[in-house]
């Protein structure tokens, strides 16, 4: 008798939508679990498209939606894929969001899907997405796993916008293509910072991120 | 749930999957066609014109059915009735034969009635293709002006070739030297003496770690301007 009641599965409360829980899966990702600085993920298209804000904004735009939604299907997906072909799964489902946002840039923007046409397939092998897909969207809930695709597109961005910035303020002398580095500044003899331009500055830029958000947190030492 | 690690049912899964995949993105694509091919040429357009003028997009397609006139022509000279210039792909014509080449060329004429032959381009850069517009005087030797695309070219070195200070540089400088033979040069490397214009008129100053993609350029107007050569030849006479 006692077992079958101790066998009985305890009443779950309904989770609120937007309960602490949840709204940590939005928050992590920005600083104390963000993508790039502590799990290390996607630093190649991060090197590749902050040479300039605009191009960064909208980068980070596409993978906050890939990245939300990629999971959200991989986990309303997660009891029924097969396990030996999981990771095709989950890469066809990356691949066909892609393809499916490029299809639409190309004929609503087409000036945009021309800058970003390189960038956009490397969204299909960023990481990030393919890396929370199997650490969170394959043993979660949908809601939470989408929340967490678009935390992590949104920690992702931070570094990504916050790198662009300082690319283009040093490298270009302009922010989304104004000039504010005032003329006088260059006949004085000021210099735009031509190492800003290459990806090796994200490279530097990404790596003094790093150690500034470790040092001033030290339960972030050593986690990766 | 069948069991999810059988063979049946991976085999089955992966089938269905696959097809629901394809007919969504084939649907998606065919639906947007119309659109994404528009963009493709009010694209183009707006590039041919940028050669020559600054044009808003919005403003291309009028400026371009009022002022410009596509001709295709032969690299041996002569002109071909019926072809349609701007649906030529210049990639494919230049894996052709040379005397079965179809070259379009675009002649601008400006509210005053001078006129501006547009010359496509089509090169190799360093990742992949690059291409453009030149545009020359009536003359056939100055430069209008130029506007250069590449298909991946590196942000900040090579993609350079697509910003205004890169292509300005174009306008004004001359194809060929004082005695008629070729002698457009992209520099190496950027900061080279080019002015005054008079006694620099063939150099045009490079981009600093974009060497192949420059010279990539400069390959690109030499093959360009010798394909019209021949017609140029019968024009100005």
């Amino acid at each position: 008798m006692s077992q079958t009641a101790e066998a009985k599965a305890p009443v779950q409360e309904k989770e609120p939508l937007f309960s602490p829980k949840n709204r940590r899966l939005l928050t992590d990702p920005l600083d104390e679990n963000n993508p790039i600085t502590i799990q290390v993920l996607g630093v190649c298209s991060a090197l590749a498209v902050t040479a300039q804000v605009y191009p960064a904004l909208v980068m980070s735009i596409c993978v906050v939606l890939v990245c939300a939604f990629a999971n959200l299907t991989i986990s309303l997906l997660r009891n029924s894929i097969p396990g030996r072909i999981r990771m095709i799964v989950q890469l066809v489902v990356i691949a066909a969001l892609v393809t499916l946002v490029n299809e639409v840039l190309a004929a609503f923007v087409y000036d945009l899907s021309k800058e970003l046409s390189v960038y956009i397939g490397l969204i299909i092998t960023n990481c990030i997405i393919m890396g929370r897909l199997e650490a969170f969207a394959m043993g979660n809930k949908p809601w939470p796993a989408f929340l967490d695709g678009v935390g992590n597109g949104l920690g992702y961005a931070a570094i990504l916008l916050l790198v662009a910035v300082f690319r283009e303020v040093f490298g270009a002398g302009t922010f989304l293509g104004f000039g504010i580095i005032p003329q006088f500044a260059y006949d004085m003899g000021y210099v735009n910072n031509g190492v800003m331009v290459t990806p090796a500055a994200a490279m530097f830029l990404i790596g003094i991120f790093i150690w500034w958000q470790r040092s001033r947190n030290p339960k972030l030492v050593d986690v990766s | 749930m069948a069991n999810t690690n059988s063979n049946a049912y991976t085999f089955t899964y992966a089938t269905i999957m696959t097809l629901i995949v394809a007919l969504a993105l084939a649907g998606v694509s065919t639906l947007l066609k119309p659109l994404q091919d528009a963009a493709r040429a009010l694209d183009k357009k707006t590039q041919i014109l940028n050669a020559v003028t600054t044009v808003e997009k919005e403003a291309a397609d009028a400026a371009y059915a009022k002022s410009i006139k596509e001709l295709v022509v032969k690299e041996d000279g002569s002109v071909i009735d019926g072809a349609v210039a701007f649906d030529l792909d210049l990639r494919k014509e230049y894996k052709k034969d040379a005397s079965k080449r179809q070259l379009p060329l675009y002649v601008y004429t400006n509210d005053a009635g001078a006129k501006n032959y547009i010359i496509p381009l089509s090169g190799a850069g360093l990742w992949d293709a690059i291409g453009g517009f030149i545009a020359l005087e009536s003359d056939l030797n100055t430069i209008a002006g130029s506007s250069f695309n590449h298909v991946g070219e590196t942000p900040g070195l090579g993609a350079e070739i697509a910003t205004p200070w890169f292509q300005g540089q174009f306008k004004g400088r001359k194809f060929n030297d004082a005695s008629k033979k070729y002698a457009l040069d992209v520099l190496k490397g950027k900061g080279n003496k080019i002015e005054p214009i008079e006694q620099y008129a063939n150099k045009v100053d490079g981009i600093s770690g974009a060497t192949i993609t420059c010279d990539g350029v400069e390959n690109m107007l030499k093959k360009g301007y010798d394909s019209y050569a021949a017609y140029f030849k019968t024009i100005t006479n």
